[in-house]
């Protein structure tokens, strides 16, 4: 009897020792990489953008710049000025003087990475506050943007 | 029992102090290792979505296997004021009926979507009950994107059960009523007056869209529950009917006077044929029809009014009856197709049906007579077989991929295993108590993915702690993968859980939706940027068109409204990010909040009906300065001559 306990005890914690949680799936179930599903929650932009991989052009190229204005109408404007004053994050005036551009596009499409890794990224959320949302815009269109920002910091 | 046995099971539930209630047999004890098994740790994914139905909350709620987490309650039938689901302008004419506004109903079966009679993942379907309606989820969005309403029905309830490839869905008359012309008549003359009609609900295999293709006029029984032909069945339904001595009031003694009532088994390949043959009367009725757009985020409601019906008198071999024990109300055809498990509520067998028999006995018309003209099958000459003695009160089959059924037993309170070709018993598991339906994940489909069988029962009484007269719903979780059924874990449910279906979370999750892109916002109210943001005044309506993103509203300070104004806010989420919804809320709605997706659009009509200034804020927490989040509506008497200005900072 006092054995028979001891066994199905002893059962027991062994099938917790062993038992791996995804033990006994079926051949034909769908295996679900969940690795790579979490890897593709958030953004999906690709590496970060390296300097050479940009190349800045005179005159501007007048459809970015439109192009840029607009969704910066749609997606920036509301928290950031074209002047030189802080909203919810900083104004825009200068800035292709003092950020890199591969840095403004990647802040406009890596944000979660730029957050995580870059210390001026970093200084800029203890600054603001908010954290830059991921507005869902693609590297061309950070291209078009960082035309329009060029723009307003008076090349031509 | 040896004592020995019931000893170490005991002994075994105090240790790990689970099992509360005392244990029938050595089944009903957790063993060691259920906590594993359903164990999902923090930060991973379960293995199975299950999508189960809310019963009289009227919602499909959503629950992650094996942990039995709750993840989301999808509004479908009732409106749902957390989510503004039927008080936003653009939701409510989802609860549009042809009686108008119906702001509740009872959800009694999901049905998913199947491509070759194997789950796709695209749309899950649900049934009102009360005033009878399908409805479409959309399972990019989780969002129901189409309601139909059912002419010529009472008591949707044998619905939405869908064919192999979703051609289908099909809704059942519960109760019979008078239809057409003649509807003021004593309810006495049930048996001349009142008809059921299963109505055949065509799906756009492309965006979802239903259609009522046709309804077939049958006779005045109660259909219960029903399941489509597979593989070699594939064109044909089989429905469960009682109340075949057709009597309409205390149904309860009454209706259960007959040893046998009905399975139904109609031919919808041979129906089509009817229809396009031009045998289909066309009835003036009065239904609602209910599409959300994706892109403008507005539902729609249009007034239908005709429908297709046909009668089995002009349309030979499309409808046969096989009798089955009992108030048949479970209807479940297994994997192949080949197998029709018919559960007779009172009855302590099961009859299991052979489609192949069935096509014999029409070929030979070997039947026993007929009922209201519909021939009825020979019982002997349609059966494969009967489970002896499985319990008390069979109500349910569902199946795995190696053979085995599952039968719950509302009586008897148990899930019974037992083997589709010989029709022998093999294991059988207590539940507590008093199990409804089950659910295998896949079960109902060509292709059951397996692994656990879930009960969801009726009653709990002292499985949780007790919260008054008023207790939880609830769920238990089986694992199947060994010979012997091992319950592995309870969880609580929402409304009462009828049926549920679950399917493998990576068919589900690669398709989920994140975001309205912004650029595809096409709701005519949307305001694409604050620069569109603005008030305007048409009559005494107020519009106003606002933006919200972490973490504040343009406008923020709108006066100029009058009491006696109808103001509509239309709130434009400007944020981008997958899991940034903000809120919307102001003192005094006599509705709900708006609770706006990134990139949507949705609207809160608000009657001001004093003067003064009224807060609204974001109810959703959105960043650290969400409590800054805020703004104030000035309203003033109705003469007043306040001018209508808005702003947010310094901007005008």
């Amino acid at each position: 009897m006092k054995n028979q306990i001891i066994a199905v005890l002893g059962l027991g914690l062994v099938s917790i020792l062993l038992v791996q949680c995804k033990g006994g799936v079926k051949e034909d179930l769908p295996q679900v990489d969940f690795e790579a599903i979490e890897k593709s929650q958030p953004e999906v932009h690709g590496t970060l953008i390296k300097d050479e991989d940009i190349t800045l052009g005179n005159p501007l190229n007048e459809e970015w710049v439109k192009g840029g204005e607009n969704i910066y109408n749609l997606k920036c404007l509301a928290c950031h000025k074209l002047t030189e004053e802080k909203l919810v994050g900083p104004g825009w005036k200068g800035l292709t003087k003092t950020r890199k551009p591969a840095w403004i596009m990647n802040m406009i499409t890596n944000v979660e990475t730029m957050l995580e890794s870059d210390e001026e990224a970093q200084k800029l959320l203890e600054q603001c506050l908010v954290r830059m949302p991921n507005q869902n815009v693609s590297k061309e269109e950070a291209r078009q943007i960082l035309e329009f920002m060029r723009k307003n910091d008076g090349e031509m | 029992m040896p004592w020995g046995m019931v000893g170490g099971a005991m002994l075994v539930s105090l240790l790990f102090s689970i099992q509360a209630c005392k244990p029938k047999g050595v089944q009903s004890a957790v063993s060691g290792d259920s906590a594993v098994k359903a164990y999902v740790p923090p930060g991973k994914y379960d293995e199975f979505y299950n999508f189960v139905s809310g019963g009289f909350s009227g919602q499909m709620s959503v629950y992650g296997l094996p942990s039995g987490r709750l993840f989301r309650v999808i509004p479908v039938f009732s409106v749902d004021p957390e989510k503004g689901w039927g008080y936003a302008e653009e939701t409510k004419p989802m609860l549009n009926t042809s009686h108008g506004f119906v702001p509740w109903d009872d959800l009694h079966h999901p049905a998913l979507s199947v491509t070759d009679g194997i789950h796709d993942g695209r749309w899950a379907f649900g049934n009102a009950n009360n005033t009878p309606r399908i409805a479409r989820i959309d399972l990019k969005t989780f969002r129901t994107a189409e309601i139909i309403e059912i002419p010529n029905s009472g008591g949707n309830h044998s619905s939405p059960f869908i064919t192999e490839n979703t051609e289908y869905v099909v809704a059942g008359t519960r109760f019979s009523v008078p239809m057409g012309d003649k509807v003021d008549v004593p309810i006495k003359t049930y048996k001349e007056n009142f008809r059921g009609t299963v109505s055949f609900i065509s799906v756009d295999q492309t965006s979802g869209e239903m259609k009522i293709a046709f309804q077939i006029l049958l006779p005045g029984i109660n259909f219960d529950l029903s399941r489509a032909g597979k593989g070699k069945s594939h064109g044909w339904f089989f429905f469960s009917c009682y109340n075949s001595e057709r009597a309409n009031t205390l149904l309860e003694v009454n209706a259960s006077q007959k040893d046998k009532d009905f399975i139904m088994a109609v031919n919808w390949k041979k129906a089509e044929e009817y229809v396009k043959a031009g045998k289909g009367v066309k009835k003036n009725v009065k239904y609602a029809h209910n599409v959300y757009d994706e892109e403008k985020h507005i539902a729609t409601s249009k007034m239908e009014n005709e429908v297709i019906m046909l009668d089995p008198k002009d349309c030979p071999d499309m409808v046969y009856f096989m009798p089955c024990p009992k108030s048949p109300h479970g209807c479940d055809t297994d994997p192949s197709g080949e197998y029709i498990v018919g559960s007779g509520k009172l009855a302590a067998l099961i009859p299991v049906f052979s489609f192949t028999k069935i096509q014999e006995a029409i070929a030979s018309k070997n039947f026993e007579g007929d009922y209201e003209g519909i021939p009825v099958l020979k019982y002997d000459a349609v059966l494969h077989g009967e489970v002896k003695k499985p319990g008390l009160g069979p109500l349910h089959t569902e199946f795995d991929a190696n053979g085995f059924a599952y039968t719950s037993f509302f009586v008897s309170s148990e899930i019974v295993k037992w083997r589709v070709s010989d029709l022998q018993v093999v294991d059988r598991v207590p539940t507590y108590y008093s199990i409804g339906h089950l659910c295998v994940p896949g079960g109902p489909t060509k292709k059951p993915w397996g692994k656990y069988v879930i009960a969801y029962n009726k009653i709990t009484k002292d499985r949780y702690l007790p919260t008054g007269p008023e207790l939880t719903q609830s769920a238990q979780l089986y694992s199947i993968d060994g010979d012997k059924m091992q319950l592995l874990l309870d969880f609580p449910t929402i409304g009462e859980p009828h049926y549920a279906e679950a399917i493998p979370a990576e068919m589900i999750m690669k398709n989920s939706k994140k975001i309205y892109k912004l650029e595809e916002n096409k709701n005519p109210h949307a305001a694409l940027g604050e620069k569109e943001a603005r008030v305007e005044r048409k009559g005494n309506e107020v519009h106003v068109y606002m933006t919200s993103i972490r973490s504040h509203f343009v406008p923020d300070n709108i006066e100029g409204v009058k009491v006696g104004d109808q103001v509509y806010f239309h709130v434009t989420n400007l944020e981008q990010d997958w899991d940034v919804p903000h809120g919307f809320a102001v003192k005094g709605a006599n509705n709900a909040e708006l609770l706006i997706m990134p990139g949507e659009t949705q609207t809160l009509l608000w009657k001001p009906d004093r003067v003064g200034v009224f807060p609204m804020y974001c109810t959703d927490f959105c960043s650290a300065l969400h409590q800054e989040m805020q703004g104030y509506v000035r309203v003033s008497p109705a003469g007043a001559n306040v001018p209508l200005t808005f702003s947010t900072g310094d901007q005008q």
